[in-house]
């Protein structure tokens, strides 16, 4: 209390601010509230009531239509699937969270089981269940799955680009430069659309799989080369004894690298690549451009037909709401994992 | 504890027996080591070489079976399709030369807004985000997680949806009946001169702000003469080219169901606008904000010591202590805006990306379209890094 009041009320001047500030504030909100709870309506049958115009928020649309944003064509006998798929990937996400999950080993363990997961209950056909092919996939589970699957192969490639770009070799050294300042050079859109488009002209036939596949590589190569130059200031900040004191105990240079310099790597990282798997998270909505029916585009779907086209505003707040609890908690966590590292620095 | 070693054998571990046979070893292994880094090196310039190479063949052999010739003739065509915005004047006749030209300065113009707009604003918010008062802290945080926190796309195709559904021209929210808000656009007052002039005045103020940065001068000075050379060119461009017995400010007027005069801007574009600046505005906040809570405490508390007042110790301590750690991201920042301009796409903003695969699709000419396209945006990058880079070694020569 004693503290609000100083930071708030500490002059005659800033007493006036706060309270214009604070009076201000505190009435969008309840303008908010307003509109979203206190004069909504909520159900499906009810979407009479929302054409009369002192109603607020018409929720009735998500009511009716959240299963098309949140598993897109999915058949909907099948969509008890999406939803464990889509459980398996969060919770991957929330239990790599947890400092008990931080040694390799079990991360790599960890993503790969919850990506197999994934695909297993959506795919099916390998356990038993009805298949389903990748373009029925939509909505909230085709997101999560650009997502997982980019952090998942862009990781090991980012790593495999940072090791190429210290390497003594210089072709190797080069080749890993060129590559990473090239795609970190353009747009991410020009990278999918190359993928997405322009592939199927330089590649032979049998080598260009599914469009999904050649989208998810190219956004995992522009993953990689970011995360390239997160691994490479990690790799900096490692002293050069580290090294010697690996070679002085007779190790092999590998065995140095992944038991000795790669853990405190990843330490130095950790942050920055929260910050990178975040960033990646927002722009999986980018697909949408080039064709891919993810959560943006089937909330686009959801009030495109007949009697949901006015309830455009409540559809992309639900939608926003979703990118905004994800993205806030973990982008907070990373904010946390920074600060924790600073005292320990001290 | 180990039991010391029986000093009979200890010249054995010594260099003398096992130093010449050691030597040796190492000099034959770093022999192989060599031979293997070679032989890498050979294998990884050979499998380049043959990747280029199929798909150079195999795009040969897809795009003769597309009937379709390589080259760039097809710049030289007239397009006979129309898009949403240009600065310049333009029709459907248009080579495709000059359409591609008019996406990268749409790109180019855009960009250049955004940036300034977002670099104000988030100078702005990041600044407020850094004061003691606790009300303008939390607008400011409550600013900054919001934007920071949704996808760009998202908010670009909301802010469109919201503009869509504005009222139309007849009843559009009107500031002072010159400023005019409707489905059709933002309508604002406007200098009496076409768009051509006004492009060149606007490039010709940013040559002269670069030109202006490179010398060696105050920034203050630098300021002064960029204004004042930039409110002569637009007082002269005026007086040139006003018609005769005109005013030399348009008013936008509702015409039927039209607009005439002032500048009209698109929703497109006001979208595009609002939320990009939005989006990134609160980035650069952070930014700022993070480069001020560095500057250590020690340098203020000696300016107050020093009896400066908080203004002073403001711009003269605090601020450029602190543009020391923000331009680096800032420029990354910069750039990252250039690069979301290609997402205008998705409402039908005419930018660089929207041109060239609106090309793409009429004419075939994939690898031609696309090289222009990823060479415009190296272009862009490359020379923004060196205008960051610029600023950068200007603000790191006056601390020495």
């Amino acid at each position: 209390m004693e503290a609000t009041r100083r930071r708030a009320f500490a002059t005659p001047a800033d007493t006036v601010i706060s309270v214009i500030v604070f009076g201000l504030l505190f009435y969008i909100l309840w303008l908010v509230i307003d509109w979203a709870f206190v004069r909504a309506v909520w159900s499906a049958d009810a979407v009479d009531q929302c054409k009369v115009d002192s109603i607020g928020a018409c929720w009735s649309v998500i009511d009716a239509r959240h299963r098309l944003i949140l598993f897109g064509l999915y058949p909907f006998e099948e969509h008890w699937r999406s939803t464990a798929a889509c459980a398996s990937i969060i919770a991957t996400v929330v239990l790599s969270c947890m400092p008990a999950f931080w040694s390799s080993r079990r991360l790599i363990t960890l993503w790969i089981v919850g990506f197999a997961a994934y695909y297993l209950l959506m795919e099916g056909s390998l356990i038993g269940l009805p298949q389903v092919t990748t373009d029925q996939w939509g909505g909230l589970s085709l997101t999560l799955f650009l997502f997982s699957s980019v952090v998942l192969l862009g990781m090991p490639m980012g790593l495999g680009l940072a090791l190429m770009r210290r390497s003594n070799m210089p072709v190797v050294r080069l080749t890993a430069t060129l590559i990473i300042d090239f795609v970190r050079s353009l747009p991410l859109l020009t990278t999918l659309f190359t993928a997405a488009v322009i592939l199927p002209i330089l590649l032979p036939e049998w080598l260009q799989g599914d469009k999904i596949w050649r989208v998810i590589l190219a956004f995992a190569l522009f993953f990689a080369c970011y995360q390239a130059e997160v691994f490479r200031g990690g790799f900096q900040a490692i002293p050069k004894g580290q090294w010697e004191a690996g070679k002085a105990l007779g190790l092999g240079q590998w065995t140095t690298l992944f038991d000795i310099i790669l853990p405190q790597v990843f330490r130095h990282a950790l942050p920055a690549t929260i910050n990178m798997v975040v960033l990646t998270f927002k722009e999986t909505a980018i697909v949408i451009i080039i064709g891919f029916f993810e959560m943006l585009a089937s909330a686009g779907a959801a009030f495109g037909t007949g009697e949901w086209v006015p309830y455009y505003l409540e559809v992309y707040v639900f939608v926003g709401l979703i990118y905004w609890v994800f993205i806030f908690s973990l982008g907070q966590y990373g904010e946390y994992l920074k600060n924790r590292m600073k005292v320990d620095h001290r | 504890m180990r039991p010391r070693a029986v000093t009979g054998a200890g010249p054995k571990l010594s260099n003398s027996r096992f130093g010449e046979p050691m030597v040796a070893a190492t000099a034959r292994s770093r022999k192989t080591a060599q031979m293997r880094r070679l032989l890498i090196q050979a294998v990884i310039i050979i499998a380049l070489v043959a990747i280029v190479w199929s798909t150079y063949t195999t795009a040969q052999t897809n795009l003769n079976a597309l009937g379709i010739t390589g080259g760039y003739a097809f710049l030289e065509r007239a397009t006979g399709w129309s898009y949403s915005f240009s600065l310049i004047p333009r029709s459907v006749d248009d080579t495709y030369l000059r359409t591609l030209t008019i996406g990268f300065i749409n790109t180019l113009f855009l960009g250049t807004l955004c940036i300034v707009l977002s670099t104000i604003i988030g100078f702005a918010v990041g600044s407020i985000r850094d004061t003691s008062n606790l009300a303008l802290q939390t607008i400011a945080s409550v600013y900054v997680q919001l934007f920071r926190n949704l996808p760009l796309i998202l908010q670009l195709v909301f802010w469109y949806a919201v503009f869509i559904h504005l009222p139309g021209p007849r009843q559009a929210y009107a500031l002072g009946e010159i400023v005019l808000f409707s489905n059709r656009g933002l309508m604002l007052p406007a200098l009496n001169i076409s768009g051509q002039t006004a492009l060149i005045l606007l490039l010709g103020s940013i040559a002269l702000g670069v030109i202006v940065l490179f010398a060696r001068i105050t920034a203050m000075r630098a300021l002064f003469v960029w204004a004042s050379a930039t409110v002569l060119a637009i007082a002269v461009s005026l007086l040139m080219f006003v018609p005769e017995g005109e005013p030399i400010a348009s008013v936008p007027t509702l015409k039927g169901l039209r607009f005439q005069g002032g500048m009209q801007m698109t929703i497109e574009l006001v979208a595009m606008i609002v939320a990009i600046v939005l989006y990134s505005s609160a980035y650069i906040a952070e930014v700022v904000r993070g480069g001020l809570a560095e500057v250590p405490r020690g340098l203020i508390e000696a300016g107050q010591a020093l009896g400066l007042s908080g203004r002073t110790i403001w711009s003269r301590i605090k601020l450029p202590m602190a543009l020391r750690s923000i331009i680096p991201p800032l420029g990354n920042q910069w750039i990252f805006v250039m690069k979301a301009t290609t997402i205008g796409v998705a409402i039908g903003f005419s930018d660089l990306f929207m041109i060239v695969s609106t090309s793409l699709t009429q004419t075939g000419q994939t690898l031609e379209l696309i090289a222009i396209l990823m060479g415009a945006f190296l272009l862009i990058n490359f020379a923004l890094a060196q205008f960051v880079n610029v600023i950068n070694r200007r603000m790191q020569l006056k601390s020495h």
